[in-house]
């Protein structure tokens, strides 16, 4: 048995038949563009305001354009019974959602970069730091697919799949950092902050685009990978629990 | 006799959701090369027996050795032998015919070239070559279930687990299914077929559990359990209409028969003796009915089954009513 021929194949299909579709496609570009105008008009601070938007407009791309496609695919492939083939192919649970979430971090990593690509036509980005930028997508893509994985393993519609995404991703959208300073939150606000994983994501995104980091990069780094690994974990539990009763 | 003589060996299986004891007690072995039935009605524990022998559920107690290999300790472990059709065709609704049955071969790490071979050959064989390169969302219902089977098979597995392969579509398709898995049992596929449908557990198994409400009541094969029947006379007649009124008359008058209404004109009569049919179309006639007919019936599995089980044939047919509506199981 090669692992790797199924892996490689569920992914290919994932993204033929999902990721690569013209809805998603332009979704995937509409959303972060229209994200740069709505808060360059509404920040009235011009053009050179951009770098400091960028990081916050990184993190949302990815958030939402992993979260919304692989929860809604998988609880639409659970409901329709198709997702039984897969549980019942000889590779391991691991493989099988390593393989079903990598369309997804994928899609959320060059969903991360529209934003980027227009601004570096809009702004000086050149003191970037690439080296520290590029991972932090990366891990920010896969917490946050296997948030959406989590999602998927807690719910049944394809509705509740959306509903219970927005429960998570629009409070992270003023709790992690994204647009201002977790100083600015309130006090008694702050804790969920720390809880969520994208408050570290948006820390490196941050210092790698135009300010000095919040909390030390390898604890921003360390927190991403334990998130990830923790998410991860509790996913496959869930399926073992509650799929292969 | 080689080592995995028996392919499946399942001991005091047990499953419960919650309050239901869905199986019980469930113990039986399969044959290498054995086409083996498990027959009974809708919710006797039919699909959630395969669910467990295949990995998609876990026992709460007994165990499952396939091939030599624990499943309730290690699930996966046996899954590259097994093909597994479920009651429901649930391939991929945006993939070609040919698509579906490629991406079930990388499932089991086929190579693209062999993958794709084994797809056009399958193709071929179950008629579906002209459809090939239609998505599957677009298939009838006997067309889905053909393919359903040839991606089970596409990984040219040992078992093959059927649960209800021809349930719900036409009779053309059903026989021609039918044929293919009697070829595959033929060409050395050991099959385990859950059906509700009786004549097609008599037509196609060797072996047959009777399973009602989660326990296996029965296990034999089609010969000795159609022994059961021996010395029993069975003969059927056709009157007007009222059966069911005459059938409670005809009883009170020869209470040495069993007399069962088995439609709105026919009426059953069954026999340890011989039976007389004179006396009984003459009473029939004495009560103003018109007999058109009387014929003599070879008992059937269905008897054995309902003598066995306490199920009346009619639960069955119900459930194939339903089944030929679309009501599955």
């Amino acid at each position: 048995m090669k692992p790797w021929i199924a892996f490689w194949n569920i992914l290919a299909k994932d993204m033929r038949s999902y990721y690569l579709k013209p809805p998603n496609i332009s979704w995937g570009l509409l959303f972060p563009l229209v994200w740069i105008v709505m808060f360059s008009i509404r920040s009235g601070l011009g053009i050179e305001s951009l770098p400091s938007l960028l990081p916050g407009l990184v993190g949302l791309s990815i958030l939402f354009g992993t979260t919304s496609v692989l929860s809604v695919t998988v609880t639409f492939e659970k409901k329709g019974r198709s997702f039984e083939r897969l549980l019942l192919a000889p590779i391991s649970l691991e493989v099988l959602m390593l393989a079903k979430t990598a369309g997804a971090i994928l899609f959320g990593a060059v969903n991360a970069f529209v934003p980027l690509l227009v601004g570096s036509f809009l702004a000086d980005l050149s003191n970037t730091n690439w080296a520290t930028l590029v991972p932090a997508v990366v891990l920010i893509a896969i917490s946050s697919t296997f948030l959406g994985l989590f999602i998927a393993v807690s719910v049944k519609e394809v509705f509740e799949a959306q509903t219970f995404s927005n429960f998570f991703r629009f409070p992270m959208i003023f709790l992690c950092g994204l647009f201002f300073p977790l100083e600015q939150l309130p006090v008694w606000l702050r804790p969920l902050s720390y809880v969520l994983p994208l408050t570290y994501g948006a820390d490196v995104l941050h210092a790698s685009i135009h300010r000095p980091e919040h909390m030390p990069l390898i604890l921003d780094f360390g927190l991403l990978v334990a998130f990830c690994a923790v998410l991860f974990a509790v996913s496959l539990r869930n399926i073992r629990r509650k799929w292969i009763k | 006799m080689n080592e995995y003589a028996n392919t499946i060996e399942v001991a005091g299986l047990a499953k419960r959701f919650g309050d239901v004891t869905a199986v019980e007690s469930v113990t039986f072995r399969i044959r290498q090369g054995e086409l083996f039935g498990f027959l009974g009605p809708n919710g006797a524990g039919k699909t959630t027996t395969i669910n467990m022998l295949t990995g998609l559920a876990r026992p709460d107690a007994g165990t499952i050795h396939i091939r030599g290999i624990d499943c309730t300790r290690d699930p996966k472990g046996a899954q590259h032998l097994m093909g597994i059709v479920p009651d429901e065709s649930n391939l991929y609704p945006e993939l070609t015919g040919f698509g579906n049955l490629c991406f079930c071969g990388a499932l089991y790490g086929m190579n693209k070239r062999h993958r794709q071979a084994r797809a056009r050959e399958l193709l071929d064989r179950f008629g579906l070559a002209d459809a090939a390169g239609r998505k599957f969302a677009g298939y009838s219902k006997g067309m889905k279930r053909k393919l359903t089977i040839a991606a089970a098979i596409i990984h040219q597995p040992q078992i093959l687990f059927l649960d209800e392969p021809t349930t719900g579509i036409d009779v053309a398709s059903a026989r021609q299914i039918r044929q293919l898995i009697a070829g595959l049992n033929a060409a050395g596929t050991t099959v385990f077929l859950t059906t509700h449908y009786i004549e097609e557990a008599e037509r196609l198994c060797q072996r047959i559990a009777f399973i009602v409400k989660g326990r296996i009541v029965r296990i034999d094969t089609v010969e000795d359990l159609m022994h059961q029947t021996e010395g029993r006379y069975v003969v059927e007649f056709a009157v007007s209409d009222k059966a069911a009124e005459l059938c409670e008359q005809i009883q009170a008058e020869f209470p040495n028969l069993q007399c069962q209404a088995v439609a709105n004109s026919t009426i059953r009569v069954e026999s340890c003796e011989p039976v007389r049919v004179g006396p009984l179309v003459r009473s029939l006639e004495d009560r103003n009915a018109e007999v058109f007919e009387a014929r003599k019936i070879r008992p059937s599995l269905e008897d054995v089954f309902v003598h066995v089980t306490g199920i009346e044939a009619g639960v069955m047919n119900k459930e194939k009513e339903k089944a030929k509506m679309g009501g599955g199981s």
